[in-house]
């Protein structure tokens, strides 16, 4: 099946302002770093599960952690990083409500873009054909799927409105060509293929520095 | 019957003499002379001291290109290609060390040093006390890792080096390597800790003490004055044993050497060697007495289970690497038990919460503590990338 690769890069890529201090939670071979590195200047670290995808991130020049997003955060003092990035990752973490309190303390800003369970196309799989949706956006069968908690646009909202994050811009949108984002505005929880927020975690320095444990 | 074992590695050494840094020699540097001695972490003083060293590759214009390389437990100054042309033991890290490898003699100049305590040429007990003309014995002072990193320093002045590009090792040359990131940290631009940690573990100094308590209770031994006499080879032999099980996997041991046998005649009741195993584990340390000094093993044993930069620095490893100005490649192995993944995680941590360059990876590999010293791809390409970039951020080829 096709899948698409660097899912959002471009938006991600356009929203972070030069010379960002960066962390990209779950940075695969971590081309997106490199991008924002090479474009934005940006000084980057990432997160990685696998130990091909850290090994490709050292071979690219990257500061690269191998280790579980649901486990590796609480080292990293508040608000130490510009841009704390989840792209395309939320859905598979162990402990979304955890990773997400993680990144708000860590991060003065986040972007977190997931793929959408509610997207139309799915709605169609599931109502129609009763079947677990497998397509573009969700490409495994169920027995071997990572994506472990499902989300859709409204269900995060729902979500930053109860914890109190305050979401500053949202780019829901679908892929054009192979790669390119195209921002959906009408019904996005219907017709985007992915959501896609910008959160605003800047607090006032904590006075006990490295505060949160894990819950 | 027993070399069997290390036929195929001989074979496999001549096969890859091409990409060898080839004929080396070890160099002797001496300081420390009276009444200039190096003080030590325990306040005493030592001098004159020589340390052993072999250097590979060239050092560049900008001497911006050196690497220090630090041995572990057993090793020596001798890292890397072979004495003569007949020698089919190259250096201990020849796997890592030469043209196109892991630390590329084309690129890096490669230093590796025998640690004080040695005894493979560096000043150890069994180096003669000037002031009594015999072997120091246990008059020679108690060392710490810190106290091989200061020595290695005038070493490295010596070279005319002030900046290093990597400090490396695996084990305890890990150990030093992070204590020289820590002590002189404007003269180390990274550092690659290999299957180390910050503190020796309990488990670990148990197994040193076995170790040690077998050398002492060996009759040979006489409290350290061997010297001239027959050394307490068999006490020497069953510390390398105990340390030799430690730095495998039990899963490695039993797909190396299963159940088979050495002897296939069933007779135990002469306790001979039976189980290939046994045999190996014979071999190694009959190999070890060679080659090592008992009083050294006592001692570099001690300096290892010293090591604990956390209670150095008041029971914080954030704290102990607050100051350190390097990039760090972190890597353990995941079948380790002997410096087990979870404390290189420690360091990965305290260096991140310090805000610090860290790389970390854990590898995949079957091979235990050891791993480090086998050739492994994975390793040597995140050394080899790791070292390129390292060496590109300080705007050279």
């Amino acid at each position: 099946m096709k899948t698409y690769t660097k899912i959002g890069y471009d938006l991600v890529v356009k929203l972070i302002p030069e010379n960002s201090r960066v962390l990209d939670l779950g940075c695969g071979s971590g081309d997106l770093l490199v991008m924002l590195q090479k474009i934005k200047k940006v000084k980057g670290a990432g997160v990685e599960i696998s130990e091909e995808g850290v090994s490709k991130c050292v071979e690219k020049g990257l500061y690269c952690y191998q280790g579980d997003i649901d486990e590796g955060l609480m080292d990293y003092r508040d608000n130490s990083f510009d841009y704390v990035i989840l792209n395309q990752t939320i859905q598979s973490t162990k402990r979304p409500r955890y990773v997400l309190k993680e990144i708000m303390r860590i991060g003065k800003k986040s972007i977190i873009s997931f793929p959408n369970f509610a997207y139309i196309y799915a709605r169609y799989q599931l109502l129609f054909q009763g079947k677990i949706p497998k397509n573009i956006l969700f490409p495994f069968e169920w027995y071997e799927s990572p994506n472990i908690h499902q989300l859709s646009i409204k269900d995060f909202e729902e979500f930053c409105a109860e914890n109190n994050y305050t979401i500053l811009k949202k780019f829901h949108f679908n892929i054009h060509g192979s790669s390119d984002s195209k921002v959906v505005k009408i019904f996005p929880n219907l017709f985007a293929q992915y959501g896609f927020f910008l959160l605003n975690g800047e607090k006032p320095p904590a006075k006990g520095g490295i505060s949160s444990q894990p819950v | 019957m027993i070399a069997v074992f290390f036929m195929k590695r001989d074979t496999q050494t001549i096969e890859k003499q091409e990409n060898s840094v080839g004929l080396v020699e070890t160099k002797y540097y001496t300081f420390a002379e009276p009444p200039d001695r190096l003080k030590l972490i325990s306040g005493k003083e030592l001098g004159p001291i020589t340390l052993a060293y072999e250097t590979y590759g060239t050092l560049n214009k900008d001497r911006s290109n050196a690497i220090l390389i630090l041995h572990a437990l057993s090793g020596s100054a001798h890292a890397a290609g072979c004495h003569s042309p007949q020698d089919r033991h190259p250096g201990w890290w020849d796997n890592y060390i030469g043209p196109g490898k892991a630390f590329d003699t084309k690129r890096y100049f490669v230093i590796c040093s025998n640690v004080i305590g040695g005894c493979s040429g560096s000043t150890g007990p069994s180096s003669i006390n000037p002031e009594t003309g015999k072997p120091y014995a246990l008059d020679f002072p108690v060392i710490t890792i810190q106290d091989m990193v200061n020595a290695q320093y005038h070493l490295i002045k010596h070279l005319g080096i002030d900046c290093l590009l990597a400090v490396t090792g695996g084990s305890m040359g890990g150990m030093q390597a992070l204590a020289w990131s820590i002590s002189y940290p404007q003269m180390v631009k990274s550092v690659i800790a290999i299957a180390t940690s910050a503190l020796l573990s309990a488990q670990g100094i148990a197994f040193n003490e076995v170790g040690r308590q077998a050398i002492i209770n060996d009759p040979n031994w006489k409290s350290g004055n061997y010297y001239g006499s027959w050394p307490p080879d068999s006490g020497l032999s069953l510390a390398r044993m105990i340390g030799h099980i430690t730095y495998l996997s039990e899963k490695h041991m039993h797909m190396k050497f299963g159940r088979r046998f050495q002897n296939p005649e069933f007779n135990s009741a002469d306790f001979r060697t039976e189980f290939m195993v046994e045999s190996y584990l014979h071999y190694q340390g009959v190999k070890f007495v060679t080659r090592f000094d008992a009083n050294s093993y006592l001692y570099i044993t001690k300096a290892i289970d010293f090591f604990d930069l956390e209670t150095e620095y008041g029971g914080s490893l954030m704290k102990a690497f607050e100051k350190v100005r390097s990039n760090f490649l972190i890597i353990s192995f995941t079948s380790d038990w002997l410096y087990p993944s979870a404390m290189s995680k420690d360091i990965v941590r305290a260096l991140r919460r310090n805000g610090k360059n860290v790389i970390y990876t854990d590898i995949e590999t079957d091979l235990g503590h050891d791993a480090f010293l086998i050739e492994n791809p994975v390793l040597e390409r995140n050394i080899s990338n790791f070292l390129k970039s390292e060496f590109e951020k300080i705007g050279l080829p």
